[in-house]
């Protein structure tokens, strides 16, 4: 039933979006204003449909009805009713369905938004959001993606969630990406629809700079948190492995990042109008090819979930966004000259626009490392992989200029800087002493690279206290404000601004861990007996016995068998308890007989990670099952038709023997310095971008008046 | 503006020129059979069943052509991904030594089991 309503409602959301394109142009070109509200309200109905197909998907996965298809595939009655929720977007139908409801949802609030302001601009741009939306749906309705399929025979049971992806940040990390993707088509749509109607001055950016701010740091944190899971749930002990889908996901971020910055110079100075559009064409192109890479498979990658049946029309319609964005730019190209010209090159423009050649150039290495196997199979006939030393070759120096500038741009004045040596004076004087610091006390000088990022790191957290604190001053000697007050009303009067700058000190806080744990990680795998001991870096780690659990596993899971270890952790006189393990889950191809399926099933590291500011212990177990092997295979053969509570016993028999009779297992172990700043860093990012969204009451007063103020002079010279 | 262009262009020309030369080669392992040994190559394809055992702390396992039967024997030590084990396709960088495959530490790469991708008429439940 459910599933029907389901069906029907993409269907007629299909139905409403093509109306939408349709009433949206005709509006247009009619002048027919009339048209363009119906189009909108369509876009109202799109949201509010797509809203009923989530909660009915939802809603199915809720009460596990394995009778769809979708739940069966990613979903069981065993699997914890938190993952029940999030095991929607591990499908492909499923994150099809996510796309297109973000979409509606983003496009009906812009829509709104801009329902007074922008009239000839927003019939194209509601048209474009259309064409996006029909894109989507028309995949989940005419191309066989649909979520709510139905199974002719309804299984006992489902697959349940891929194991992987029982993790708390993975649960919140696809639908972050995606809102981070989605985002950005509102800035795109409303630049074709400049670009259309020739209206390329700042207006389309002041209605969607928000947006693209909100997808930005949608984006930002849905990275971060892939990291964060990468680091805690994937064995490794690492967080970034320049792998195809992650590079997918930082291009669009840089390029929004560039964005971002050099749509300010549009707003001040009237320049840079043909970059801005491009650039943001090129993210939407950026994070279409984001979305596709994750599903296609093109790419070795450990995300290519194999072969999709997407690739073709997703390739196509990435075709028509890229070249038509390129066309339309080249013919509006006269209408894009700029006002202004640069007047300095010591100016804050100067800068913003090199912060950009900088940003777009770390993206087109990142690009051409992604597709270089695809590339160099193309030139030269045999595929060759660009390795992850190649991508830190190549984006450190470049991240290490980023640094430097995100530094530099806050103490230049637009136009042409002046007194450079009061903006420059104590940065400087506060990086080098650290600098000195560094070189004197701690072993920060064993790796150059890290230690100039720590230099420059210093830097920018010096620039940001000076910006604040002088401001702060300036206000204490307006009024007769206390400090705390003085920088409270000083961000709210012009958050925006500050916000930037918080932003700038978390990235800075951010690469200062990424330096840290990068340059002076220490790793060790060893393989240990029960009461041996391994050091590393300082520490002693020592294997006091094994633990092993039935359906008991410490993450929540539902793992049907845990196994693990109880660690001593031991650096001068302080010492605590790890405890790795590793989740066996059922098998669900039939492998393994009654009792070794719980065994040749998915395995997933259940690491322990002992947090701190100065530096992480991470461990990861590898537990030896090959001597259950035996007393598995007596078992498979003596109690494979026992009844259920009997073979649990057995079961539970046979785990309690690894914990009697334990063979050595393997650790990996890995101190990393600071890591933990990354997150931190990310945190503070995303508080100076929510300082800098946040609608400032006063702006919005001003805002108010000053269109009042613009309608009256249009009625007046058209009078 | 012929400063930045040729600054850009001496900048792609050093990519072009660093990754074509340090690059590692993808190959199948039918391919990388043929591979003199000492070259830096890497490998795709699927791991045999039953193939995989331990000799001390370094795993060994065969891979095989991911269309094909040919498979190459490949010894490895290092951090192994959650997902790996029999029939997982799998990537590994390494070179050839005497007929076996030498991977590089902490080069192994699992992708991910295909169970939610989507297939026609679904997966045998």
């Amino acid at each position: 039933m459910t599933g029907a309503v389901g069906d029907a409602c993409l269907v007629v959301g299909l139905g409403a979006a093509l109306y939408a394109v349709g009433a949206a142009v005709y509006g247009a070109r009619s002048g027919r204003r009339e048209y363009v509200t119906s189009a909108r309200r369509a876009m109202y109905c799109l949201a509010g449909l797509l809203t009923i197909a989530m909660v009915m998907l939802e809603s199915a996965y809720l009460r596990t009805d394995l009778s769809y298809k979708l739940v069966a595939q990613n979903s069981s009655t065993d699997t914890p009713t938190f993952y029940k929720l999030t095991a929607m977007w591990s499908s492909q139908e499923g994150s099809l369905l996510l796309w297109a409801f973000l979409l509606s949802v983003y496009s009906s609030v812009v829509l709104f938004v801009t329902r007074r302001k922008l009239r000839e601009i927003v019939p194209w741009a509601t048209a474009v959001l259309g064409v996006v939306a029909s894109f989507f749906l028309s995949l989940m309705v005419l191309r066989g993606q649909d979520p709510f399929a139905i199974l002719a025979t309804r299984p006992a049971q489902g697959n349940g969630l891929e194991p992987l992806l029982r993790h708390p940040a993975m649960a919140v990390h696809p639908p972050m990406l995606y809102s981070g993707y989605v985002g950005f088509s509102i800035p795109f749509a409303f630049a074709i629809g400049a670009l259309i109607t020739r209206r390329t001055g700042a207006d389309w950016i002041r209605s969607t700079r928000r947006f693209a701010l909100v997808a930005w740091t949608f984006l930002g944190c849905g990275i971060l948190l892939g990291a964060l899971w990468s680091y805690s749930e994937l064995g490794w002990g690492g967080y970034w492995a320049w792998d195809a889908v992650e590079n997918a996901s930082l291009m669009p971020w840089l390029l929004g990042t560039a964005f971002i910055h050099s749509v300010m110079v549009q707003e001040k100075r009237g320049m840079l109008k043909l970059w801005n559009a491009a650039l943001i064409l090129a993210t939407f192109t950026a994070a279409l090819i984001g979305t596709f890479l994750v599903r296609s498979g093109i790419l070795d990658s450990i995300h290519a979930f194999g072969a999709s049946t997407l690739g073709v029309p997703f390739l196509i319609f990435i075709g028509i966004v890229a070249i038509g964005s390129a066309g339309l730019l080249i013919s509006r190209r006269e209408s894009l000259r700029s006002e202004g010209r640069l007047d300095s090159l010591l100016s804050r423009e100067a800068f913003f626009l090199l912060n950009n050649l900088v940003l777009v150039t770390l993206c087109l290495v990142i690009f051409w490392g992604t597709f270089f196997p695809l590339i160099s199979e193309a030139l030269t006939g045999t595929k060759r992989s660009f390795g992850p030393p190649l991508f830190d070759r190549w984006t450190v120096p470049l991240a290490l200029v980023l640094v430097l500038l995100a530094g530099v741009g806050p103490l230049l004045t637009w136009r042409r800087a002046t007194s450079l040596p009061r903006a420059f004076g104590w940065p400087v004087a506060f990086a080098a002493a650290a600098l000195l610091a560094m070189l004197v006390a701690t072993p920060a000088a064993g790796s150059i690279r890290s230690l100039i990022m720590f230099t420059l790191v210093a830097f920018v957290l010096a620039v940001v206290v000076q910006e604040f604190t002088r401001g702060a001053r300036a206000r204490r000697l307006m009024g007769d404000e206390s400090w705390p007050a003085a920088a409270r009303s000083l961000v709210v009067r012009n958050r925006r601004r500050y916000g930037g700058y918080m932003v700038h000190a978390g990235m800075a806080i951010l690469f200062l861990g990424v330096a840290a744990s990068s340059g002076f990680h220490a790793q060790r795998d060893a393989q240990l007996r029960a009461g041996q001991s391994a050091k590393i870096d300082g520490y002693t780690v020592t294997y006091r016995r094994p633990t092993a659990a039935i359906l008991a596993d410490r993450a929540g899971t539902g793992a049907p068998v845990s196994l693990g270890a109880v660690l001593d952790v031991r650096k001068g006189d302080r010492h605590w308890v790890m405890r790795p393990s590793r989740n066996y889950y059922e098998a669900t191809d039939g492998s393994g007989g009654a009792f070794g399926r719980f065994f040749t099933g998915e395995s997933t590291s259940e690491t322990d990670v002992r947090w701190g500011l100065g530096g992480d212990v991470w461990t990861a177990v590898q537990p030896d099952t090959s001597h259950l092997m035996h007393p598995i295979t007596v078992a498979n053969s003596k109690f494979s038709s026992a009844p259920p509570q009997m073979q649990a016993v057995v079961l539970a028999a046979l785990v309690e023997s690894y914990r009697r009779n334990p063979p050595p297992a393997t650790f990996r172990v890995v101190v990393s310095p600071m890591i933990v700043w990354i997150w931190i860093g990310g945190g503070v990012v995303l508080l100076g971008s929510l300082t800098a969204l946040w609608p400032a009451a006063e702006a919005r007063r001003r805002r108010a008046a000053s269109l009042a103020a613009a309608r009256l002079g249009r009625e007046l010279s058209r009078a | 503006m012929i400063v930045a262009l040729s600054a850009a262009l001496l900048l792609a020309g050093a990519l072009v020129w660093t990754s074509f030369g340090s690059a590692t080669e993808a190959t199948t392992p039918s391919q990388a059979l043929r591979t003199p040994p000492g070259r830096s190559i890497q490998i795709t394809g699927k791991v045999v069943p039953g193939s995989i055992g331990h000799e001390g702390r370094a795993l060994r396992f065969r891979v095989r052509d991911r269309n094909g039967t040919t498979s190459v024997p490949v010894v490895y030590s290092g951090a192994v991904p959650d997902p790996f084990r029999d029939g997982r396709e799998v990537i590994v960088s390494g070179t050839m030594r005497d007929g076996t495959f030498v991977g590089q530490r902490d080069s192994l790469v699992t992708k991910c089991p295909s169970k939610f991708q989507s297939k026609p008429g679904g997966k045998t439940l």
